[in-house]
């Protein structure tokens, strides 16, 4: 549905986006992940066709966004960063503009908007200004107005910023389940939402996409991947780093914390350990008190690190 | 026809925005008492014993103008683009064009619905006299053709920028260039020293003297032409401005 070739934006001597490529197709939902100022509003807004490209194509749905912006952009819904919506309306009249633009009228109109209504819960703020929502309601009604015609395409600049818990897990919930039939790209620096809701991740860096992934195999580029934590008692920490930094498949050792009686000591698979730490570490840990005992599978923050902050990588 | 339905979708929002702030009650009130004012008390409507709207009445219009309609266009784009509404417009399925026609029509009819509540002093000047209704028609014609040109030029100065009153300073400027270029004084200083090619090339830059022929019952091609140019080329400039800000 979405297809990015070779995008790039040059603002004055920046290159604000520097040749990034993907596609994503219908059922997937698509993590756009990076720093602030990586260039993630800057691609989004190339695709939805605000901004021009200085070099490179952007296709949705067959139509380029360029050469063909209209077709292109009545596929797209879009959530702008920051969720602007007129000010001056209210949520009724804003969403009823949205569908009329979007060729909705009379009957047609009418559903659409009680649709988006009901899937964002706004009737409580039905005939309220936008001026007087909290950033929840404003939030949700741009929201709303991005699905008011059920595009195919959804572009979502961090739809769950600002939000509280219970509103952040509703609008996974729905951007889940909407990705079920659409193709959906969303920003985020959040990175629990990556495993929450996406299928696939795409993690970029100053304008250049750094790695590339389902969030399982993104995890999987961390040390912590496969890694073997154990809390033992009535034994050293010092006792059981020495015994465990010299299984074979372990790379190194560290000791978490060490109180009365009791060590918790991490132990990390060496690359080409395929898994067979966690055995191996119960094999020798034979005998102690071991009161518990866990595979890490991996943590996208501390891989998230790695990459968008090379100079700092361990 | 499609595009046609989007320019209504558009300029309806826009109309209804003036309305639902304080700006479209204010904006009406202080014209409609600025007219009261000028006609009567310094206009000398009563002394002069004519018949007639044309100086009394319309003379004043390009200086009403002047502040008023940089007034009601200085937000037109300045606030789309300072609340990032702008995103939201030009991602959706409309031209960049349709989205100019349909605000500057919006507002452009806003300030006729301003004008044409001006009718109290049609009647009473029928009451008290005969005057030349098709006349007087003609000035209205004239006086909102002005408008628009006046609105155009500030939806110019609306998109360069996204603080209104930077809009509103230079709109107001550039205006006031359209008027003096046909300014009594500022052409009789002229014609003391340039040639009357020179002057007249001037002149036919000023709203005044293309408004002049309208006050006079005279509707002249050249005249509307000129000012439905002045609003094709500035509404030309504003899609220009827009688009560069899109690169």
């Amino acid at each position: 549905m979405i297809k990015v070739e070779n995008l790039v934006k040059v603002f004055g001597a920046k290159r604000a986006v520097d040749g990034i490529s993907f596609a994503v197709e219908r059922g997937e939902v698509l993590g756009f992940l990076g720093p602030n100022g990586a260039g993630k509003s800057t691609s989004m807004r190339m695709i939805t066709g605000f901004i021009a490209p200085t070099a490179g194509t952007v296709t949705v749905g067959g139509h380029d966004i360029v050469e063909d912006p209209l077709p292109a952009k009545r596929l797209i819904g879009y959530l702008p960063e920051n969720a602007p919506a007129y000010t001056d309306m209210t949520v009724n009249g804003f969403l009823g503009f949205t569908a009329e633009i979007r060729g909705l009228r009379g009957e047609a109109k009418k559903k659409a908007v009680n649709r988006a209504v009901e899937l964002c819960f706004l009737e409580s703020v039905l005939h309220q200004s936008v001026e007087t929502l909290s950033k929840g309601y404003r939030h949700r009604t741009c929201f709303a107005q991005s699905i008011i015609h059920d595009p195919e395409v959804l572009i979502l600049d961090e739809p769950t910023d600002g939000l509280d818990p219970n509103q952040k897990h509703e609008i996974r919930t729905l951007i889940r389940r909407m990705g079920e039939k659409k193709a959906i790209i969303f920003s985020t620096h959040i990175l629990e939402e990556v495993d929450a809701v996406c299928s696939r991740a795409i993690i970029i860096d100053r304008g250049r996409i750094v790695a590339n992934g389902t969030p399982l195999e993104l995890r999987r580029k961390s040390e912590w991947a496969g890694a073997v934590t154990l809390v033992v008692r009535n034994i050293s920490a010092a006792t059981i780093t020495q015994k465990l930094g010299q299984l074979a498949p372990a790379k190194r050792t560290a000791v978490i914390k060490e109180t009365d009686g009791k060590a918790i000591v991490t132990v990390f698979p060496k690359p080409d350990a395929n898994g067979e730490l966690t055995r191996a570490v119960m094999d020798a840990s034979q005998g102690w008190q071991v009161e518990e005992l866990h595979t890490e599978e991996g943590r996208l923050d501390e891989v998230f690190r790695s990459i968008t902050m090379p100079d700092t990588k361990k | 026809m499609n595009s046609w339905a989007n320019i209504k979708t558009i300029a309806k929002r826009e109309l209804g925005a003036y309305f639902s702030s304080p700006l479209a009650y204010v904006f009406i009130v202080i014209f409609l008492l600025l007219c009261g004012f000028f006609t009567f008390m310094i206009g000398g409507f009563f002394e002069r014993g004519e018949a007639s709207l044309s100086h009394s009445f319309f003379d004043w219009h390009p200086w009403f103008y002047l502040f008023l309609v940089p007034a009601v266009g200085m937000r037109l784009w300045a606030e789309e683009r300072r609340v990032g509404t702008l995103e939201l417009l030009l991602t959706m399925p409309v031209t960049a064009w349709q989205a100019i026609v349909g605000k500057f029509l919006a507002s452009w009819l806003f300030l006729g619905l301003a004008l044409l509540l001006t009718f109290p002093v049609v009647i009473t000047v029928n009451y008290l006299g005969n005057p030349d209704n098709g006349v007087i028609f003609t000035g209205y014609i004239g006086s909102w053709l002005m408008a628009g040109a006046y609105l155009a030029i500030s939806c110019i100065t609306s998109a360069m920028t996204r603080t209104q009153v930077v809009s509103f300073i230079i709109s107001v400027v550039a205006c006031f260039f359209l008027i003096l270029a046909g300014f009594a004084p500022v052409v009789r200083f002229l014609e003391g020293w340039a040639s009357p090619t020179l002057v007249d090339f001037v002149t036919s830059f000023s709203v005044i003297t293309h408004f002049d022929a309208f006050q006079k019952g005279v509707v002249d091609s050249r005249d509307v032409l000129f000012f439905l140019s002045v609003i094709g080329f500035s509404l030309f400039s504003t899609s220009v401005i827009l688009r560069e800000h899109r690169n």
